[in-house]
């Protein structure tokens, strides 16, 4: 990356693991995740691909204390999420869904400049910070003074995606952000998105139903059954000839 | 014509009347918010008080105005003839529109921007005061503006127990079946009410211009 900025910016991004140890997580009497076993190695790219309802997105909160397991361990870069700051840890681990959820109130630079204001980065360098991450996102950045009601649903999420990384976050969780955009938009943004996270070398967990989209994007691929458990984990490649009947099916379905 | 040149000759006392009413509903408005927004905004977060509280500010609303002001005649310290039971009553009937929209208002705020919030790490605080409140800020003015325009409907009857007020020249109007000082009284508070209701919606869409 560059010439560190600001106050936390000393540490420029670096990589960080998150690991699942026998997870359970019950919502009420809902058996969400059941047994989930699973490591996401620093500066790895694993996608969650399954149904909807099996689990994907609650696995992806686990990562960042939205939800702590029922029985089982999260740990982030070892330590155990239940004796994490949830803040903190928050702070450091970027996170985009599907609904973007831009502050509307806020102009697209305000929102961007999200987490680096928590941190306490000086002004000065999260103005320069929000400049190189329009750029980096491939918006104009004049387009900073807009509120997000004026853009257009693709420049909405590359703003959710220039937030997600502002304050060079050690982890990146991605819940479908681009389940809700049109097709040609969507395949721009994938491709871009993979050229940036090739980049920034985070750690990236990504959730997904599209098996095209967990193909092109994994370094590995985790696929939860209905059942929430894991019915499958290996490279792209793996997934492509395994022939475990529950991914057979879904990926057969799916492309 | 006839009621022009009675309006004119009587314009003192209109304007002094008016100028009660007015105080009255604004202070009574005043204090409404100094109460009714803190506890909306406790409601959105102990959603255990909703029920309570919210039951009780609705049952207070559905009081006859003239029956409150008649029980606060023999109540103690709050109660009483004058300006001081007349605010107590219209404190009570401006809770509920300012309570119900602030808790709303809050409630209102998107739930993907509020998830956001909280998964970027801010704090529950960071996120009333930067988010919901902002965001909820068109929907708890939408209440204060329900709030003043009913207070200066009921602040009319506020005359009865001796709060003066537009309703004095409208409580005289009528026992001296006079219907010009009826009017001199119901046409200014009319108007006020329309006044409040036009610049507080105005107010209400500034506060809102994100949208």
């Amino acid at each position: 990356m560059r010439a560190p900025r600001g106050v936390e910016s000393t540490e420029a991004m670096s990589a960080a693991g998150v690991s699942f140890e026998a997870v359970d997580v019950l919502l009420g009497e809902r058996t969400v995740l059941s047994g989930l076993d699973l490591e996401v190695g620093p500066g790895e790219t694993v996608v969650l691909l399954g149904r909807s309802g099996s689990g994907k997105s609650t696995t992806l909160r686990l990562a960042n204390a939205l939800l702590l397991p029922t029985r089982g361990e999260v740990r982030v870069d070892g330590t155990p999420t239940r004796h994490l700051d949830p803040i903190r840890l928050r702070r450091r681990t970027g996170y985009i869904l599907q609904e973007i959820g831009l502050f509307p109130h806020f102009s697209v630079a305000r929102n961007v400049a999200l987490v680096p204001g928590l941190l306490g980065w000086d002004t000065r360098a999260i103005e320069a910070r929000v400049t190189e991450m329009l750029e980096l996102v491939g918006l104009d950045p004049t387009l900073g003074t807009r509120l997000p009601g004026q853009l257009s649903g693709g420049q909405r999420q590359r703003v959710g995606i220039a937030r997600a990384l502002a304050a060079r976050p050690e982890r990146l969780l991605c819940d479908e952000p681009f389940g809700a955009l049109d097709p040609v938009t969507r395949y721009e943004l994938q491709r871009e998105f993979r050229a940036l996270t090739e980049r920034v070398e985070t750690t990236l967990l990504f959730v997904t139903h599209d098996v095209r989209e967990a193909l092109f994007l994994a370094d590995r691929i985790a696929f939860l059954a209905d059942d929430g458990r894991l019915a499958f984990v290996g490279t792209p490649d793996a997934f492509r000839t395994s022939t475990e009947p529950r991914v057979a099916r879904f990926r057969d379905a799916g492309l | 014509m006839e009621l022009a040149a009675f309006l004119a000759t009587h314009r003192a006392e209109i304007l002094l009347r008016t100028w009660e009413h007015v105080w009255l509903v604004g202070i009574s408005v005043l204090l409404a918010c100094l109460v009714g927004i803190p506890t909306g905004i406790a409601l959105s977060r102990r959603p255990r008080l909703r029920g309570p509280v919210l039951g009780g500010v609705n049952v207070i609303q559905t009081i006859p105005s003239l029956a409150l002001l008649g029980f606060l005649i023999p109540a103690p310290w709050i109660g009483g003839l004058g300006t001081r039971p007349a605010i107590v009553a219209l404190v009570a009937y401006a809770l509920l529109p300012i309570v119900k929209n602030t808790f709303e208002g809050i409630r209102s705020a998107d739930p993907a921007a509020r998830e956001a919030g909280v998964a970027m790490g801010m704090t529950p605080n960071q996120l009333l005061w930067q988010v919901e409140i902002p965001l909820g800020l068109g929907v708890i003015m939408a209440g204060v503006r329900l709030a003043t325009v009913i207070g200066i409907g009921v602040a009319t009857i506020a005359a009865f127990i001796g709060a003066g007020g537009l309703g004095a020249l409208i409580f005289r109007g009528v026992s001296m079946v006079d219907s010009r000082l009826v009017l001199a009284g119901a046409i200014p508070a009319a108007l006020l009410a329309l006044a409040a209701d036009l610049g507080l919606g105005w107010l209400e869409r500034r506060l809102s211009r994100w949208r």
